[in-house]
């Protein structure tokens, strides 16, 4: 059976404004003339850990940016716990980023900033808190991701495992519901990549957060996955358990988990 | 020869587009100065960033056009015109014109080559999608205060620069041309305007504005890696001089012919 004859997985939902957790309905992005999200359907429950897996440019970034309007689709719609997205206003955005937390692929730390004053910026902004009481949370957020002791470091001083963990403690310290992750172990030595993924396990065990993971590293995607899509070609191709997906019959996907360069999808 | 067109087309079109883009920002930006209060910490940061960052170039370029004009004037007036007039000659041109086009270029390049590469920077590496994350609004907090900083403090500097290039010229008149303390200053009070120096100041106010935008502009709007940031920078640095020199030519016909005129 070819990529093309598969079925598609089936992400209809009768009534978007009544369904918790995020649904996607026919999205649709264009940079420079090419399609990067063509109609594409998605749904992603509350509580899951869905990874997203596809080859490098597929637009699994992009996809990721939609969920929180930092793009925002040429046409189609997205719904967060029944609220549309798309046609939300300045105001009534920023209320929906407040509970989602996001851990950028290179950290996006801001420069100019010690690490506590990262992770504090936002309760600094949104929350009534006292400095300290500011201080105590960034300092609560960086013990939970193994980070105690660098509070007044600059990020240059940081090493990117380091980096990606302040990016995760800053994400986690308004209390979110939901957890987007870009890459969070592209460019990580084998190590220091299995104790982000444990961490990550451990803030869904801890926080209870819905979490959204862009990868294409299938160890990392079968270690923290409750399920793994696959995005190709603009559309999520296929869905499944973890549990079953190393068993799958979809050739494409297959094909990505063995890291083979011959069969549906071609490299070049 | 339709490729020709063709780009060109594109060109004017991207061109029509660049400079709405301006102005929505503008407008964007100028729908934050009600949370100015609230930024006021920010504010002061980037003040002290544009006066006090920029006050040993100004310094060092005001009194160095103060002493050229002296000298000019001296070399220019000499068997033709009273020296009685030099001082009004010197500090009439440093008021109108020579204090704040000079301060809003040097301050300018300054400037907006920072914010160009500092907003660029933060563009390519996400930071400004964090902040968004956050639900922290980039325009309210990366761009209010740059602006206003700029469109505050560029006066100020230029109240310096009139000051220092004004004593320049008179201690390069009296210690090298010359001319008596009492010869200098007779036309330096005989034909001394306040409009002279309230429209020096008014001009300063317009380019503080135009290099705040400029470096905000061409920073948010950076793509790319590395070469997008040089390239906004440079862009920031170039659109700054031309708008300067053009408002230059406007402001004055507008403010000499039409207000003071």
């Amino acid at each position: 059976m070819t990529e093309n004859s598969f079925p598609m997985p089936d992400f209809s939902v009768a009534d978007p404004s009544a369904t918790s957790g995020i649904v996607m309905q026919s999205v649709c992005k264009t940079f420079q003339n090419k399609k990067i999200l063509d109609e594409l359907d998605f749904v992603i429950d509350r509580g899951e850990t869905v990874v997203i897996v596809g080859r490098s440019g597929e637009g699994k970034s992009v996809l990721l940016k939609h969920i929180v309007k930092l793009l925002t689709p040429d046409s189609g719609k997205v719904w967060i716990d029944g609220q549309e997205m798309t046609s939300m206003g300045h105001g009534d955005l920023y209320e929906l980023r407040k509970r989602f937390g996001m851990l950028f692929q290179g950290a996006a730390l801001f420069d100019s900033m010690t690490i506590s004053e990262n992770v504090g910026l936002g309760l600094l902004e949104h929350f009534n808190m006292t400095d300290a009481e500011i201080r105590d949370r960034a300092s609560e957020c960086l013990a939970m991701v193994g980070l105690s002791g660098v509070e007044n470091k600059l990020p240059s001083e940081l090493s990117g495992g380091m980096k990606k963990r302040a990016g995760l403690a800053r994400a986690i310290a308004m209390k979110p519901e939901y957890i987007l992750y870009d890459e969070p172990t592209t460019g990580l030595d084998p190590i220091t990549a299995d104790a982000i993924n444990d961490l990550i396990l451990k803030l869904q065990n801890e926080l209870n957060v819905t979490s959204i993971v862009v990868t294409h590293d299938m160890e990392s995607a079968f270690k923290i996955g409750d399920r793994i899509a696959m995005l190709s070609g603009g559309k999520i191709i296929h869905s499944e358990k973890i549990s079953t997906i190393r068993e799958t019959s979809h050739p494409a996907v297959r094909q990505f988990i063995n890291g083979s360069a011959s069969g549906p999808l071609s490299v070049f | 020869m339709k490729s020709i067109a063709q780009n060109t087309g594109t060109k004017v079109l991207d061109s029509f587009v660049t400079v709405g883009t301006g102005w929505l920002l503008f407008i964007a930006i100028l729908k934050q100065i009600p949370y100015s209060w609230k930024m006021r910490r920010e504010i002061l940061e980037q003040m002290h960033v544009v006066l006090i960052g920029s006050m040993p170039l100004v310094l060092t370029t005001s009194i160095f056009i103060g002493a050229v004009t002296a000298v000019q004037g001296v070399y220019q007036m000499e068997g033709y015109v009273p020296m009685k007039f030099l001082g009004s000659g010197v500090s009439r041109s440093i008021f109108i014109e020579l204090g704040p086009v000079i301060v809003a270029l040097v301050v300018g390049g300054r400037i907006c080559a920072s914010y160009a590469a500092e907003l660029g920077t933060m563009k390519v590496t996400e930071q400004i999608d964090a902040l968004e994350m956050l639900a922290i609004d980039p325009i309210r907090y990366l761009a209010l205060p740059r602006f206003l900083a700029t469109l505050l403090m560029l006066p100020v500097a230029t109240v310096f620069a009139d000051f220092f290039a004004v004593f320049s010229g008179f201690a390069v008149s009296v210690l090298t041309l010359d001319v008596t303390i009492s010869t200098f200053n007779e036309g330096l009070f005989m034909l001394f305007k306040s409009s002279d120096l309230f429209s020096g100041l008014i001009k300063s106010v317009f380019f503080g504005g135009i290099i705040g935008m400029s470096g905000i502009f061409f920073g948010i709007n950076t793509r790319g890696g590395a070469e997008g940031v040089g390239q906004a920078t440079m862009m920031a640095v170039v659109g700054t001089c031309l708008s300067v020199l053009i408002a230059d030519y406007f402001l004055a016909t507008f403010l000499f012919q039409l207000v003071f005129g």
